[in-house]
């Protein structure tokens, strides 16, 4: 009981699937907090997912596939940039858009280069972001006790370590840069901001690209280090998951990772408990599967706690004339 | 606006959109380019798919009843300035409505069936949408975000529902049992049955013409009724609605309980009319075509109606062109559909600056 509750199985499974939530809601945080909404975050991760797996499926090479999937991730976030800063479109509208396009453009193009419906072909290893076991803690694995914490935090890929290492960077970058105070005042009082002679645009388009090079981390994440291709909406609404992660650590960065990791956690032990009785008594995965989007309604509502989001995120800039 | 004036409304509500469509159509044709297909031949094979036959045209009409529920739904929402994401999931929890209704009334005769059927689709889906008003209005949380995590709220209990409560003990399949007690029999059954004359095989039914008369209550219940001005008053300018005398919240609450109810809908023509049973996802993202609908009809049933049947035609095409071409994958129409969401949402106003200096040089 103990073992599949806290097991070092079930808890290395939480953080390989926290790490592309803990990603795009770093994206998610760097983008609302400069004032744009991002609900294309899943998009652009899925996109990102397919160039990945594209790029090493061709080359073999598992850098050149996260670079160029930073690179389409990019592309679909300066979209949403254009969209929400210049036109000062709907940025909610926008974020369908963009989600709509990634999830068809991934598997029209995919079935064009490798005729199987919309999959690409099993990657090798060395095309692939693979586990790097640290060497003096992974001689501990078997230690009881301390080999459950030698399991969580050896064994994951580069972008694991990347993934969490943004964490404190983002929080300090937010916190005590200059750069930082900005942007969260452009996402509070762009007209402050405007004022003070600093450009509300030049701002946000900053965070955009931040958000997209994140996005293109998490999705080539998913497609070459937590499996080994891509398949048609792998993605599986991480992008939307992280939203709601985003909501329930009140648009900040450490508590960003704590929710991604409780999500994350929530993840693994519905993939963990399939089909396991407790006496007769079987748990439905599909109540454990919505619990991170229940929770975070009810934290919305102020049944417990308050999430307050950045006072100007989704409200296009208009300069006062 | 710039001192020059506006732009006459034939420009706004007929040059700018189909402008803005044919952006998006070209950028599709520029994708299908680089796949190495000819994209107006590829838009031939669709015409001649979708409306070339009679078999097309039912199919098409058969989508099109779909997008017209769920673009009226996100239509209705946004008058009152709500962005509802969530109607696949009011569609969805709806189908649940239409299931308990059918199977459990299955002793009464259909003509009671079927109204109690419709009218537990339309209930289920309202009550998705009305907590998410709820929530909004009294709770102060986001309806966008909130529709979004019903929807996956929706997606799994749905999930757990079909499993547990409604497959039969032994059925592979993840689906309910005929639901033969509100059966809506498609035109092609009725032909067979009533006049016994073979058409081909299409599941369009009844429900079609029911969508086009709940447009027209749309029509008439926002600008012909005190409600629905109420509801246009909150989403033009909300201060105003509350000098008004309108209260904002309580009508909130009731258009998400009425953009739900019509996106429920969705389950008579699907569960009732075409599949005679609950099955696993079987919304099939139309409750996000309805935003591409709602944008490109303008949030106007008339509109709405127009570019439903043109998704209908897109859908019906792109899937006769995926048999024709299997290089064109059928998620083409999706890419269609998120390029006419981009250009006729998020960048709407794109050409505008541009056609004003166009006409008014013209005019000089």
């Amino acid at each position: 009981m103990l073992e599949l509750f806290f097991g070092a199985e079930t808890l290395a499974s939480t953080v390989r699937l926290s790490v592309p939530l803990i990603l795009a809601c770093l994206a998610g945080l760097w983008s609302e907090r400069s004032g744009i909404v991002d609900i294309g975050l899943e998009g652009k991760m899925l996109i990102a997912a397919f160039a990945a797996a594209s790029t090493a499926a061709f080359s073999g090479n598992a850098l050149l596939a996260l670079l160029i999937a930073i690179m389409v991730s990019l592309g679909f976030s300066l979209v949403h940039g254009y969209a929400s800063i210049n036109q000062r479109g709907n940025q909610v509208v926008s974020g369908v858009a963009i989600n709509m396009l990634a999830a068809g453009l991934a598997v029209v193009l995919g079935n064009e280069w490798f005729r199987e419906g919309g999959r690409t072909p099993a990657l090798s290893s060395d095309a692939r972001f693979m586990p790097i076991d640290i060497p003096g803690i992974s001689s501990l694995y078997d230690v009881p006790l301390i080999g459950v914490l030698a399991r969580i935090i050896s064994g994951h890929s580069l972008l694991t370590y990347i993934a969490v290492a943004l964490v404190p960077v983002t929080a300090w970058a937010l916190s005590r840069t200059r750069f930082g105070l900005r942007l969260r005042a452009v996402g509070e009082n762009p007209h402050a901001v405007d004022t003070a002679g600093i450009s509300v645009a030049r701002l946000r388009y900053q965070a955009v690209i931040i958000a997209g090079v994140l996005c293109g981390i998490a999705g080539t994440y998913i497609s070459t280090s937590l499996s080994a291709s891509f398949v048609r909406d792998m993605t599986a609404g991480r992008g939307f998951m992280a939203l709601a992660a985003l909501i329930f650590a009140n648009w900040r960065a450490w508590p960003a990772l704590w929710a991604c990791l409780l999500f994350g956690y929530l993840q693994a032990m519905g993939t963990r408990l399939q089909g396991v009785k407790f006496g007769t008594f079987e748990i439905p995965v599909q109540f454990i599967n919505m619990l991170p989007y229940v929770m975070t309604v009810v934290l919305l509502a102020g049944f417990i706690g308050k999430s307050v989001p950045p006072r100007a995120s989704g409200i296009p800039y208009t300069k006062d004339r | 606006m710039s001192a020059k004036g506006e732009l006459p409304g034939w420009v706004d509500v007929g040059l700018i959109p189909l402008l803005n469509l044919f952006v998006a159509l070209l950028i599709s044709g520029v994708v299908v380019l680089i796949i190495g297909e000819n994209p107006l031949e590829a838009m031939w094979i669709m015409l001649k798919g979708a409306v070339g036959s009679i078999k097309g045209w039912g199919y098409l009409l058969y989508y099109a009843t779909n997008f017209i529920f769920t673009g009226l739904a996100v239509a209705v929402a946004f008058h009152a300035g709500l962005f509802n994401i969530g109607g696949e999931g009011q569609a969805y929890i709806a189908g649940l409505g239409a299931t308990i209704a059918g199977l459990s009334l299955e002793f009464l005769p259909w003509p009671i069936v079927i109204p109690i059927a419709v009218l537990a689709s339309a209930l289920f889906g309202a009550f998705w949408g009305f907590v998410p008003g709820y929530l909004q209005a009294r709770r102060g949380s986001h309806i966008v975000i909130t529709t979004i995590m019903f929807n996956f709220i929706a997606s799994s209990l749905m999930v757990y529902l079909i499993n547990y409560w409604f497959r039969p003990v032994g059925n592979m399949a993840v689906e309910s049992r005929e639901i033969s007690g509100a059966y809506i029999m498609s035109f092609r059954e009725m032909a067979r049955v009533f006049f016994d004359y073979r058409m081909p095989s299409t599941p369009l039914n009844p429900t079609f013409f029911f969508a086009l008369f709940i447009a027209w209550a749309v029509w008439y219940l926002l600008w012909r009724t005190k409600l629905g001005y109420e509801i246009r008053a909150v989403g033009a300018n909300t201060d105003a609605a509350v000098y008004a005398g309108i209260r904002p919240q309580r009508i909130i609450m009731i258009t998400m309980a009425i953009s739900g109810g019509i996106a429920g809908l969705l389950a008579v023509n699907e569960v009732l009319g075409a599949q005679h049973r609950l099955v696993l996802e079987y919304v099939q993202g139309a409750g996000f075509v309805g935003i591409a609908v709602a944008l490109m009809g303008r949030s106007h049933p008339v509109g709405i109606v127009l570019a439903a049947l043109l998704f209908g035609l897109l859908y019906q095409g792109g899937t006769e062109l995926s048999f024709a071409k299997p290089e064109i994958n059928r998620d083409m129409i999706v890419v269609i559909q998120g390029l006419v969401i981009l250009f006729m949402g998020a960048l709407e106003q794109t050409f505008r600056p541009w056609l004003s200096a166009l006409f008014f040089k013209v005019e000089d």
